[in-house]
């Protein structure tokens, strides 16, 4: 019987995950290097790793593994400590486990051979054999549903020794589960001349508290189902409930079988505890007493610390493959869509109860598309945690010493926003890194501290994420920026322009070159795809910058990509959607001022001269243009602009729908929406149709 | 004195992975190919534990629980199945036959020796 491929696969993928476990706790560890826990962790970590391979016939991977995990133990056992030379080797080590597994075995001997030799190195010379691997220790670290209490009522039959069972594996097994107490009822034990040493007399009654669940509970006597009587209950369920609340003595023997209510009421009129009286009287058992004791016990004491505690944890969670996300969330637009049909056709009917109805779908609606959007968010910080180990190599592979400091990682923002923002990421802490911290020498020179700060935050505004990429070293030079941009023909040699007009020319395309990395001491390598990847976003970009002090890069996102915020306008008979973000004011365009600027197509807004296009020239659009236009003025990077339409709807809440390959690329347009009625309305993509304005009206002048 | 164990499979990379792991873990380790080089085995020492594959020649893995169960001198020894289903009808077949438990094949070395230690501690 060989394991398939399909098997091996998955124990190549599970291995990779274990890896990228292994790094954060080398990365810990670093930090950290006296913690027991961190070195128990990456031992166990490359001890799987290790077993796992052999079992699966990476025998290589198994081997190399072994010998780091050959120093871990010797860490464990105190014969070796933490140094950051031994966490950097680790780490490299780390990185061949992981390309061994991709099978590339080839390219890695030299690497291994090297590894091996310096791991060897670490090793004590004294020849002392490695101690015997400690005990085992729990490797399933899962984060499962509250703690609830069950009784178990285990009563063998003689026949349990029949199949090799040794119930004591059992009780073990459930003591593992969770908390466990245990009564053995030995009454049934014959004296020592009747016993059949082969048959098994005694029965438990178990307590146990646990965030198993009753299945996992009853699987560990699955092979002995039939050999048994088995009785599971439920007697506390991990809500939060009064202590003193439980169930009486007798519910609970009454409950278990032991007693019946008729005995119980009997009991009771004697006027002596009724755990006694019922021993006294042979009614029940001295050990069935016993266990229904502690089971209330337990339960009391379980439902009190838990009412200190106050809130239970209850958070499970359920993996779900992103595709089936994206097609609810079609799904709800579409609903989203039809909804706004029916309401519509509601208000044209007029019929009272159709609009009630109506009226209540919206609402189900609306919050149905809410919490189906916030499923798709996550926390930004396992974006963030990658780039511990970046700045760490970024900082060997420099001779720099850098820190990065993290805030706001539980920021949630849109699944697709943070996988598209990951590179642009990497992009703009590299710079900071490479170009922005200085040496450490300089550093000190200009009394600063010899560590460099390199800051990564993210927190919500509104309907926008902001992270910021901060650090402490040069800032940018103006007058390199100046005269690079002179060089590159992207300013006149006499322009004066302010600092941060001259910080904005760094996301310029041709701003920057190769050649400029070591030249300006700024940053500008590639800031212009950054730029552009986050406009794909719909995000934007900025720069702050203070000489000597540092620079900031500030991103600003949406929540989501799915929902835009838009402005309605009609030019003829087609809508418009115009996203609010940009929107800053609209304002009437009357023919008189359309003459007066004779044809420069230039608007004055609050005495200041707007220029502006007509979408309806643009888009071609049939018709004459009403008497009264009205202009929507929109800032895009500072830069106001006007888009002149023929009315102005009103604000209009879009789920976006994608254009189809044919009109994908078209200019001016980034999508579409189905409106309440069904009718189409375009997406107005105002940033590139002001590019492809702008460069259509310097192409004719 | 370590406890021994014997270990039945047909696969060699599954009897040395097995064997790896419980030779690690402490316990001695006698291997055999089939039922039938398992009952000889069986014979010659006793054993704490029997781990045993289910599709094998000459005899199989249920076979071999069922001739334990009905040898008088082995009758009581636990037996694993090692089963590379986890359907519910070979896991009936083999508790019929009188196995101890089972364990489902691809597993990682933590599961088979915390199956091992709830049957022989």
């Amino acid at each position: 019987m060989k394991f398939t491929e399909q098997v091996s696969n998955s124990f190549v993928e599970e291995t990779n995950e274990r890896l990228a476990e292994l790094e954060a706790t080398l990365l810990d560890l670093e930090s950290e290097p006296s913690n027991v826990d961190l070195v128990a962790k990456a031992f166990r970590a490359l001890h799987t790793i290790k077993g796992a391979s052999a079992m699966f016939g990476f025998d290589s991977v198994a081997s190399f593994t072994h010998e780091l995990e050959t120093v871990f133990d010797e860490i464990r056992n105190g014969r070796l400590s933490v140094t950051q030379p031994l966490i950097g080797l680790a780490l490299e080590c780390r990185d061949l486990i992981r390309r061994l597994l991709s099978g590339d075995e080839d390219s890695c001997h030299a690497d291994r051979t090297r590894l091996i030799q310096a791991l060897r190195a670490f090793q004590p010379v004294d020849g002392q054999p490695p101690s015997a691997p400690a005990k085992k220790e729990d490797l399933f670290g899962t984060r499962p549903p509250p703690e609830r209490t069950y009784r178990i009522l285990f009563r063998p039959k003689p026949e349990l020794f029949h199949n090799g069972t040794n119930p004591l594996g059992l009780l073990n097994e459930l003591a593992e589960m969770g908390s466990t107490q245990v009564v053995a009822t030995t009454r049934t034990i014959p004296p020592l001349q009747d016993i059949d040493p082969e048959s098994c007399y005694v029965a438990w009654d178990i307590i146990i508290s646990t965030r198993k669940s009753m299945d996992d509970i009853r699987s560990v006597f699955i092979f002995v189902e039939d050999l048994c009587t088995l009785r599971i209950d439920l007697v506390d369920d991990g809500e939060n409930q009064d202590a003193d609340d439980y169930k009486k003595l007798g519910e609970i023997l009454i409950e278990r079988g032991d007693l019946t209510t008729e005995q119980l009421k009997a009991c009771l009129s004697e006027q002596k505890r009724l755990g006694e009286l019922l021993v006294e009287r042979g009614i029940v058992s001295a050990e069935a007493i016993e266990a229904a004791v502690l089971e209330q016990q337990r339960v009391r004491e379980a439902r009190a610390r838990r009412n200190t505690n106050g809130q239970c944890e209850n958070a499970t969670s359920v993996r779900v493959g992103a595709e089936k996300l994206d097609s609810l969330v079609d799904l709800v637009g579409e609903l989203v869509i039809a909804q706004a049909r029916l309401g519509q056709l509601a208000g044209m009917l007029g019929n009272t109860d159709l609009l009630n109805v109506a009226e209540t779908m919206d609402r189900l609606a609306a919050e149905l598309r809410d919490s189906t959007l916030s499923i798709r968010m996550v926390p930004i910080g396992t974006t963030f945690s990658r780039f511990n180990r970046l700045v760490r190599d970024l900082s060997a592979d420099l001779g720099k010493e850098i820190d990065l400091q993290t805030e706001g990682a539980e920021t949630e923002l849109d699944k697709t926003v943070i996988e598209r923002l990951g590179d642009p990421l990497i992009h703009l802490i590299r710079n900071s890194c490479d170009h922005g911290i200085e040496s450490p020498e300089v550093r000190e020179a200009a009394g600063k501290p010899r560590r460099g700060l390199v800051r990564l935050t993210a927190y919500h505004t509104g309907p926008n994420v902001f992270i910021e990429i901060h650090d402490d070293g040069a800032g940018l030079d103006a007058n390199a920026i100046h005269s690079k941009a002179v060089e590159r023909g992207l300013l006149a040699p006499e322009a004066t322009p302010s600092h941060q007009d001259l910080f904005n020319l760094i996301f310029q395309p041709g701003f920057s070159t190769a050649k400029t990395l070591s030249n300006v001491s700024g940053r500008g390598v590639g800031m212009d795809v950054v730029k552009r990847s986050i406009d794909a976003l719909r995000g934007s970009v900025e720069v702050q910058s203070t000489k000597g002090q540092g620079t900031t890069i500030r991103l600003r996102l949406p929540l989501t990509l799915a929902i835009i915020e838009g402005l309605m306008v009609t030019v003829g008979e087609t809508r418009y959607v115009l996203p609010m973000s940009l929107v800053e004011e609209c304002v009437e365009l009357a023919r008189e001022d359309v003459e007066r600027s004779h044809g420069n197509n230039l608007a004055t807004v609050r005495s200041e001269l707007v220029p502006y296009l007509r979408l309806r020239e643009w888009f071609s659009v049939p018709g004459e243009q009403p008497a009264i236009e009205q202009i929507v003025i929109v800032s895009v990077e500072g830069v106001r602009f006007g888009l002149v339409v023929d009315s102005v709807v009103g604000q209009h809440q879009t789920v976006i729908k994608t254009l189809g390959k044919m009109y994908r690329h078209t200019e001016g347009l980034s999508g579409a929406t189905i409106l309440g009625d069904g009718t189409v309305a375009l997406i107005v993509d105002v940033s590139s149709l002001i590019k492809a304005s702008s460069v259509a009206m310097q192409a004719t002048s | 004195m370590p406890k021994r164990i014997l270990i039945v499979d047909d696969s060699a990379s599954i009897l040395q992975v097995e064997r790896l792991v419980l030779s690690e873990a402490g316990y001695e380790v006698v291997q055999a190919t089939d039922g039938q080089d398992a009952l000889a085995k069986l014979n010659g020492t006793p054993m704490h534990l029997v781990l045993t594959d289910l599709n094998m020649p000459r005899l199989d893995g249920i076979g071999l629980i069922r001739a334990i169960r009905t040898n008088p001198v082995h009758r009581l020894v636990p037996v694993v199945m090692v089963t590379t289903e986890s359907k519910d009808a070979k896991k009936q077949e083999g508790k019929a036959a009188g196995a101890t438990g089972w364990i489902v094949k691809p597993f990682t070395p933590e599961q088979l020796l915390a199956v091992v230690k709830k049957v022989i501690g």
